[in-house]
């Protein structure tokens, strides 16, 4: 069965050219056919596939052709199927094809409609070759090839300055990153003559590196996941990233791409367990974003951008996971995650659909009147994220806290606080845009509507899929006293790294009821502020706590890396291309040729610009030289 | 017999223009497309490994103590197939401008791929030293006759004494070499060469280095490069850019790594300069307003990293630097043909006077778009492959000079994106007249983009002649 792989990245790729060739002329229906058909084929691939995976338990190589052969360097083109990757697939395609369905409703007024499809086919080709790839430079194609679409997706809206902006920006804080993916490569294939996971880890070659050597690959390797998956400090670019069409932030920058910094780690997880300086690095690094990205959201007022930062931050929660070595429960969180949040973004899409574009939560208000489907998935992808039983987020949110607890007191206690943030920001923002009076321009009001069923219907799959995600993920020691297990676990155990902790039922039942209980009076807060009292969110020039303002300006990184980076980098430049490239350098060269002019008066003669001079001295002297030399 | 074939097309071509002005364009034409099917042929013949026709002895050159003797091997076919086969863009985009005189133009083009062609060829290294001298002679002429620059005389005459100054150190090298060897035979001064003092052979080898440095050029050597490449007409910036320069890097392959090895592996020095070139060429292109000077400089950190990474001599490098040189190549031509079509519709090549241009030109946004992937290394592009596989050599040598070079991958994204989004994006603007891309340009383009592409995917057909010759005839 897995020899059918080939056919998952196929079928996007072949939806991506059809666009390109075809596009001009092809009517927006069949646009819609192909494109979202291409990916539900490669969706009913990967079930096949992942059902195949599922009975064998066998990883397998299936290998398309040779792709780079230089001096001991063989890189086939090749496809790694086992349970990581072929999970991968599942939910790629799955909410991938969600969302094209969704964006044919959403985009349908575009005029870039065509363009729109052909940019989501080719990512979705890349995204697949990136968790299918044998080696790491195979994913690294997969790695490049999102953040090429990821900017051309930003920047979908070209006309508009601050789209093209902000795409440039995702796209080169990403270079950051993926120059640490490159060094690392290269130490790797330095060091152990491969980039091929099974020989790099079945095979015993990377358990043969000395540690220091070892801490620095994975630190190395962690720069670009950092990169990618928006860890702090390269977060900036994500909330950024929301100049680009709502579907766009669904797909790319929540549910898959943003989470191939994960992949990648629980994909080389052995090596990062070797290292413990590495692992706590990624395990503090994904501690203050999660931290950061939950208290900024707290005070931020675009739909989009509160869910930006609760991405970030959800994704530092993930990488805490990683850190403490629970990579199970990090892949586990990247799935539900996946469910919520896509679910999250396309609400907020349909609610910014209604209003016509506003995306200002101070401007809206009681739209839950307006829009009943949007409300009510949305309230379910709020509850999710917030950590409510039964619902999605709460079963991999659990876990992590779980695994914190047994780890690291203090880390634990932060992570509490993040989520209790999480829950507080995720009401604010849903009170403030459904519940009480409407607070946009009557315009507005009279445009409000519900979105059409190419929209809600995504809405509800999805809404399923976190209500009932996060059982495949059920509790070890509960699920033990029930026989209810952990399927995701006993799945993804041996690719990925699985670390069941010890907590007794008891410890597990009583942490899960507090954590909730937290969640639940954070809820009763949002609820104390913005309904009960309808406190009036402050306008930007209206706030005066210097806590807040720090927050509302993002504690002011983009500030800081203007004046750190952007600035010094383009005045040196301008020194280096004014002063020192004219004035000195060419300086010298040129005092240098004028010094030998005056040495004698044939080269003053030679000044007249007779090249043909030049040239009957050069050779003259060049016979006289060989002459001497060789007379014998 | 192939080999002289591929010298003279060119040549012999150029002189048929002497004597019939009038029929120079379909000459060109002809000349260069034969040239390159020759090329094509001789690439296929490798690959069924067929080395009889690729040698060519004419015996010596009595005066010189020089042997014309050409061959095609492995590390040659690459470079022999990028001249010839960029000849034909070069030479329609000479033809696609009116201007006086155009039949000397294009026979010195065609002149002066034929001296490139001599250096790639050239089986003895006192050829190689001639040809590569040679090539300055056509465009010296080039640049002094057609460049629209006010200061041409002055650009164009550093360019020439500085390169034919720096030239006379690689002689010296070879001179001291050939004391100790049977022949100017490149197998003969490598024998030689590497049987010298580790001290004598660091001396051959700065020589060498010097002369490659100012050519490719290196930092601090390479301030004549882009006044030169801005000043020159746009058909003779490609061939300096896409082809000439790579006579240096080639040079230093299959000439000097492999004569003097023990001063190739004392080089750090060397390399650390090809670092600070990158590094300080990526800077200086962060300001750039002309395309054709950001091209410039972007080109001096790319053919850095070439440099770099033979120097490196890591298991990667060989190939690395063959791919990256014929990369180098087509995405030289094409952002110059497109900073020509920019420039020969505006006036100018001042991007951030320009905007807006995607609305209305999606095709020509897309191939645009494309080539500055390339150009910054982008997988399933020819960069990628040539760049990837030059740092994995570097860093196998020294990783902290792999990063550093490494950081072209933020630099060019920088500067590139700037360059495209200040041309392409943002709203149309109506007072802005851009003349549609014709259909001869939107094929080259198009012809180019397929190139990197199908180089990107599959280096195989690339590799895959290289390897069978160095099966047959070794580097």
């Amino acid at each position: 069965m897995e020899k059918l792989i080939t056919l998952v990245p196929l079928f996007p790729l072949v939806g991506f050219l059809y666009q390109v060739f075809f596009g001009k002329n092809t009517s927006k229906q069949l646009t819609t056919i192909i494109g979202s058909g291409a990916i539900f084929a490669s969706f009913v691939v990967s079930l096949i596939v992942f059902n195949s995976q599922l009975h064998s338990h066998q990883a397998v190589t299936v290998k398309v052709f040779e792709w780079i052969h230089a001096g001991s360097l063989h890189i086939d083109l090749a496809f790694l199927v086992d349970s990581l990757s072929s999970t991968y697939l599942l939910f790629i395609t799955g909410v991938g094809f969600l969302i094209h369905i969704y964006s044919s409703g959403y985009m349908s007024h575009d005029e870039g409609f065509n363009r729109f499809f052909a940019y989501l086919n080719l990512f979705v080709f890349f995204m697949l070759i990136l968790v299918l790839g044998d080696s790491l430079v195979t994913l690294f194609v997969g790695w490049e090839g999102v953040g090429v679409c990821s900017f051309m997706l930003i920047g979908f809206w070209y006309k508009e300055h601050a789209n093209n902006e902000a795409a440039k920006k995702a796209f080169i804080m990403n270079r950051v990153g993926d120059l640490g993916l490159i060094v690392a490569m290269i130490l790797i294939f330095s060091n152990t003559g491969t980039l091929n996971y099974v020989e790099l880890f079945n095979h015993g070659k990377i358990a043969a590196l000395s540690p220091s050597m070892l801490t620095t690959i994975a630190i190395f390797l962690f720069i670009g996941a950092m990169g990618k998956s928006a860890q702090f400090p390269l977060h900036t670019w994500l909330p950024d990233a929301m100049a680009g069409p709502t579907p766009v932030s669904a797909l790319i920058h929540a549910a898959t791409m943003v989470t191939a910094g994960i992949y990648l780690v629980a994909r080389n997880g052995d090596l990062f367990e070797m290292s413990h300086t590495a692992s706590n690095l990624v395990m503090y690094v994904g501690l203050i974003t999660a931290l950061m990205g939950a208290t900024i959201a707290l005070t931020q007022n675009d739909i989009k951008k509160v869910l930006a930062y609760s991405t970030v931050s959800q994704l530092g929660f993930m990488f805490v996971a990683l850190g403490m070595g629970a990579h199970s429960i990090a892949v586990f969180h990247v799935i539900t995650h996946a469910f919520f949040k896509a679910l999250l973004f396309l609400g907020s899409g349909s609610v910014i659909h209604g209003m016509g574009g506003e995306q200002d939560i101070r401007r809206m208000g009681g739209l839950k009147k307006y829009m009943p489907t949007t409300q009510k998935t949305f309230l379910i992808g709020t509850l999710a994220i917030a950590g409510i039983f039964p619902f999605a987020g709460f079963f991999s949110k659990d876990q992590i806290l779980a695994h914190a607890m047994e780890h690291n007191m203090p880390v634990f206690i932060l992570l509490v606080i993040a989520s209790a943030c999480t829950a507080l920001y995720m009401f604010r923002m849903y009170y403030l845009t459904f519940h009480g009076e409407f607070r946009g321009t009557h315009a507005q009001e009279h445009h409000l509507h519900e979105s059409p069923a190419s929209m809600t219907i995504p809405l509800w799959v999805l809404a399923v899929l976190s209500i009932v995600g996060g059982f495949i993920g059920f509790p070890h020691a509960l699920g033990h006293a029930i026989h209810f297990p952990h399927a995701l676990d006993h799945f993804l155990e041996g690719p990925v790294l699985v670390a069941v902790g010890d907590m007794s039922v008891t410890v597990e039942i009583i942490l899960a009821l507090a954590t909730m209980g937290i969640a639940v009076v954070m809820i009763y807060v949002a609820h104390n502020i913005y309904i009960a009292k309808a406190t009036p969110v402050l306008e930007d020039n209206e706030i005066t706590s210097p806590f807040h303002k720090l927050l509302n300006k993002k504690y002011g990184f983009d500030e800081l890396y203007e004046a750190m980076f952007k600035k010094p980098a383009n005045a040196i430049g301008n020194a280096f291309a004014t002063v020192v490239e004219w004035k000195i350098i060419d300086g010298i060269v040129n005092a240098a040729g004028t010094a030998a002019e005056g040495v004698g008066a044939l080269a003053r003669k030679l000044h007249g610009g007779h090249i043909a001079g030049y040239l009957l001295t050069f050779i003259v002297g060049l016979i006289i030289l060989l002459g001497l030399i060789f007379k014998a | 017999m192939l080999t002289l074939a591929l010298l003279c097309i060119p040549a012999f071509f150029g002189l048929m223009m002497f004597l019939s002005s009038d029929l120079s364009k379909k000459l060109a034409w002809v000349g260069s497309l034969l040239n390159a099917a020759v090329a094509i042929g001789a690439a296929v013949a490798v690959s069924y490994g067929k080395t009889e026709m690729l040698e060519f002895d004419g015996g010596n050159i009595a005066p010189l103590g020089a042997h014309f003797a050409l061959s095609i091997n492995a590390t040659s076919i690459l470079m022999v197939l990028l001249n010839a086969c960029l000849l034909p863009f070069i030479v329609h985009v000479a033809s696609k401008h009116e201007m006086r005189n155009e039949s000397a133009f294009l026979s010195l083009i065609l002149f002066m791929s034929s001296a490139m062609m001599g250096a790639f060829l050239a089986n003895d290294s006192f050829l190689f030293y001639i040809c590569y001298e040679a090539a300055l002679v056509p465009i010296y002429f080039i640049i002094l006759q057609w460049s629209t620059a006010e200061n041409k005389s002055k650009i164009v005459l550093k360019f020439f004494v500085y390169t034919l100054f720096a030239s006379l150190f690689m002689l010296f090298s070879l001179l001291y070499v050939r004391q100790f060897a049977d022949s100017f035979l490149i197998s003969d001064m490598i024998a030689a060469g590497s049987k010298l003092s580790q001290h004598e052979q660091v001396w051959v080898f700065a020589g060498f280095f010097i002369a490659f440095a100012v050519k490719i050029p290196i930092f601090p050597f390479h301030t004549w490069q882009p006044n030169t490449y801005k000043a020159a007409p746009t058909a003779g910036t490609m061939l300096l850019a896409a082809v000439m320069l790579k006579m240096a890097t080639y040079g230093l392959l299959r000439i000097t790594m492999p004569m003097v090895p023990a001063g190739a592996a004392n080089a750090d020095w060397a390399m650390w300069l090809c670092v600070i070139s990158i590094i300080y060429a990526s800077f200086v292109a962060l300001n750039q307003t002309s395309f054709k000077l950001l091209i410039a400089y972007s080109s001096i950190a790319h053919v850095g990293m070439i440099a770099l990474g033979i120097l490196a001599n890591g298991n990667t490098a060989y190939e690395g630097a063959l791919i990256e040189m014929v990369s180098h190549g087509a995405i030289a031509v094409g952002l110059f043909f497109i900073a020509d079509m920019i420039e020969s519709r505006v006036g100018h090549d001042h991007f951030n006077k320009l905007g807006g241009l995607r609305e209305k030109h999606p095709a020509f946004a897309f191939l645009f778009f494309v080539i500055v992937m390339a150009s910054v290394a982008l997988p399933v592009t020819s960069g990628f492959v040539g760049e990837f596989l030059l740092l994995q050599s570097v860093g196998s040598h020294n990783i902290v000079m792999a990063l550093l070079a490494g950081l072209t991958v933020v630099f060019g994204a920088v500067y590139m994106l700037r360059a495209f989004q200040s041309t392409m994006l943002g709203k149309h603007n109506a007072e802005l007249a851009f003349a549609e891309m014709t259909a001869s340009e939107k094929m080259v383009l198009t012809i180019l983009v397929l190139i990197t592409i199908a180089i990107g995917v599959y280096p195989g057909i690339l590799l895959d002649v290289v390897h069978k010759g160095l099966q047959l005839t070794g580097i």
